[in-house]
């Protein structure tokens, strides 16, 4: 239950260190920071699988966590030197304006208020998501709208238990949510049918459901009921820092509407193109502009891939997800991913 | 006691101007004045580094709509219309709700486990024994969950539901009973049964000054059984018997109507209860130990029986040792009340300084304002504490 303490006491901790800290001076600084302590800290998920989580050797896979392997290897030419801290929904938030982490990556929603006021900003939208229901198949329910009066387990502290009470509330449906601290007890409860349904971020429903005692008796339903723009996160006033986070989202974009793949990077160096020429640093000083070298793409893609292929591997078609491309294709095949140039 | 007061009032007041009290009180300021700019600078700092920040600070986000909905709400509150404010206040009442219930149940089960314990029946005192040792020693945490996932959701589903005699459904999502229905007429008998309440209450004192007065009994239990029940009913009944339940009927997922009380609740309820009755038992077997033996022999010598001995002669003496640490065991029972967080149970903290906080990220404030909160319900306990133990202390002559 370590869990529930470390959420308060996370939240005791940033009240104590607001009271008689002085704010870090390094406001300017996490990439020194970073490199002097010679790793990133990576706030990710830590239980939802093809997104973040340990395998079971330990070593910590998924969407998320290549995207801080990706800011890594930029930084240190070395996509290990990477401590992942898991974070529940909860805590994720002061554990960033705290200091604890050096960068979110944890399917975290992009939204005005969390932007305007928490003191975090988002660096790119690097996932479009959306929030689903799953519900058990022998209720024989086809649509979220013929929910009325179900129970729904829903976990707290996201966009998802406020988008949950707006759906139901515009459709005229009763609602009885029963809010978990976290995502592991929601998923048990939904499991041990406390609940009619469970409801999260669409692409975290095919993630649970794999958890579930017999995944296949459960179904997705079809409809989509927020936009969830997932984001990386860091703290604001570091704008520095906040631009490798986001060029780094860019660079695996881009590679992937060059078709700059993990396999072809070394032979793409020799390409005549222009923008491939840019992105991998053998024309321009687009690196050193940010504090790191010139081939600073090469080294993400080295790495992770680009960014079709860090999507296939972790939630994709190569992975027990599935999940298809969607709004997640490049902006060139229907999708949203549109790579900001690089010039 | 008058004597002794006035006694000590005249050479108090001469101290008063004594150089070393001067000194001492001085001291004492100083200290205060430390302690008070410690904090005022703390809180300085705090709003400091949050502008430094950019997040946002004060208590602005009280009255904005809170937008997330509730399980269990005692007062009016809907995701749409309610504000973050009125979600503390729903998530207060939850805390007080399941806290002093379960102050009551451990309580009860407490003083008879202790009594128990002590019986001079073998098996009696030492399942009881047995009880005090295994629950006392296991975290209160993992009997919760023990409460919550192995006990209420291994319940029937709800098409499986069990059917309660009288109109309930007993299934994995709650227990839920006929929700009764008042009608118009139904306050005269409320209003006969409440007169007959008071009327009993100054029977019993009157009865109990001249039995302290004269040494005679008056025998209230009967007129208090007419007057309680016997008469209320006749009234009830004379207005037509104005009670109707409305009952909860299976629904297409949940149970429709009636009186619903959730798992999450039963489980952090039965928690609460069975652990702090089990440190109850120990503080009443001390209480009683305590009261020498040479009181229960002079009561068996006046001819008392067992039962107004313990009643009469040895409660008395022992609630004198009992009530200060039962008090602790309330104020424990009432902080532990915040593991609801753990089952989800929308009490103060999973409402407050979970959905709120983290809707508003604003730490400082909601921490701060649900620390006070809990300060203050454990003051108010101790307060109420204090007093009871006044009043039942015994009056030495």
């Amino acid at each position: 239950m370590s869990k529930v303490m470390k959420r308060v006491a996370t939240a005791l901790a940033f009240a104590l260190i607001l009271a008689f800290g002085t704010q870090a001076a390094s406001a300017q600084a996490t990439l020194k920071a970073v490199q002097d302590r010679g790793q990133l800290v990576c706030g990710a998920n830590g239980t939802l699988a093809g997104f973040g989580r340990p395998d079971p050797q330990g070593n910590w896979v998924g969407f998320d966590v290549d995207f801080c392997r990706a800011i890594a290897a930029a930084i240190f030419n070395d996509p290990t030197k990477v401590k992942f801290v898991p974070l529940t929904a909860a805590n994720r938030i002061t554990s960033l304006q705290s200091g604890e982490i050096d960068v979110l990556s944890r399917n975290t929603t992009w939204t005005m208020s969390r932007d305007t006021s928490l003191g975090i900003d988002f660096a790119a939208v690097n996932y479009y998501d959306g929030q689903g229901f799953m519900v058990r198949k022998a209720l024989k329910v086809n649509s979220a709208l013929e929910l009325n009066d179900a129970s729904v387990c829903v976990q707290q502290g996201t966009t998802t238990e406020l988008n949950l009470a707006d759906y139901f509330r515009a459709n005229n449906m009763t609602l009885k949510s029963v809010t978990f601290a976290t995502a592991d007890e929601a998923v048990k409860a939904y499991d041990t049918a406390r609940c009619d349904s469970y409801t999260t971020d669409s692409s975290g429903l095919y993630g649970e459901r794999l958890r579930l005692t017999d995944p296949s008796s459960n179904i997705v339903l079809p409809e989509i009921i927020s936009k969830e723009p997932l984001s990386p996160a860091v703290r604001q006033g570091d704008d520095a820092w906040e631009d490798i986070v986001r060029w780094t989202h860019y660079a695996m974009v881009n590679a992937e509407e060059l078709g700059v793949t993990q396999k072809n990077v070394d032979d793409m160096m020799k390409s005549d193109n222009p923008d491939i020429r840019r992105l991998l640093g053998a024309e321009g000083k687009f690196g050193s502009g940010m504090g790191l070298t010139d081939d600073w793409a090469v080294r993400i893609i080295k790495a992770v891939g680009n960014y079709g292929e860090s999507f296939e591997a972790n939630v994709g078609q190569g992975s027990p997800l599935k999940i298809a491309r969607g709004l997640n294709a490049l902006w060139t095949k229907g999708g949203l991913q549109y790579g900001i140039p690089i010039r | 006691m008058a004597e002794i007061a006035k006694a000590s009032a005249r050479p108090r007041r001469a101290r008063w101007l004594d150089a070393r009290q001067l000194g001492s009180i001085a001291t004492q300021l100083a200290l205060l004045a430390v302690v008070g700019g410690l904090f005022y600078a703390a809180a300085v700092n705090a709003a400091r580094n949050l502008a430094a920040a950019h997040i946002a600070s004060g208590f602005g986000f009280w009255n904005n709509t809170a937008g997330f909905d509730i399980s269990q709400t005692l007062i009016a509150y809907s995701s749409s219309a309610s504000t973050f404010g009125r979600a503390f206040w729903v998530g207060l009442l939850n805390t007080l709700l399941v806290a002093s219930i379960a102050i009551v149940f451990a309580t009860v089960l407490g003083f008879t486990i202790g009594i128990a314990r002590l019986s001079r029946n073998w098996l009696v005192s030492h399942l009881a024994g047995g009880y005090v040792e295994l629950i006392r020693n296991v975290p209160l945490l993992l009997q919760l969950l023990f409460w919550y996932n192995a006990v209420l959701k291994s319940l029937p589903e709800l098409h499986g539901s069990m059917t309660l005699p009288g109109g309930g459904f007993f299934n994995n999502r709650g227990l839920f009973l006929p929700r009764p229905q008042f009608g118009e007429s139904f306050r005269f008998a409320l209003i006969v049964f409440l007169l007959g309440l008071i009327a009993t209450l100054v029977l019993g004192l009157w009865a109990r000054r001249r039995q302290d007065r004269t040494g005679k009994r008056f025998q209230i239990r009967w007129i208090a059984l007419g007057l309680i029940v016997v008469v209320p009913a006749l009234v009830f009944a004379a207005s037509g018997s104005p009670l109707s339940f409305s009952f909860p009927n299976l629904g297409r997922f949940n149970v429709q109507g009636g009186v619903e009380i959730l798992p999450e609740f039963a489980a952090l309820l039965f928690a609460l209860s069975i652990y702090t009755a089990a440190f109850i038992a120990e503080v009443v077997r001390a209480g009683l130990l305590a009261v020498p033996q040479g009181q229960t022999e002079a009561a068996q010598a006046l001819g008392l029986p067992p039962g107004a001995t313990l009643r009469r002669i040895v409660i008395p003496q022992a609630m004198r040792v009992i009530v200060p640490p039962l008090t602790s065991q309330y104020l424990n029972l009432i902080k532990n009340s915040s593991l609801a967080v753990a089952i989800g149970y929308p009490d103060l903290v999973q409402v407050f300084t979970g959905s709120v906080l983290f809707i508003t990220g604003q730490a400082v404030e909601i921490v701060a304002v649900t620390m006070a909160v809990y300060l203050a319900i454990s003051l108010c306990t101790s307060l109420l504490m204090n007093w009871y133990g006044h009043a039942v202390g015994i009056v030495e002559r």
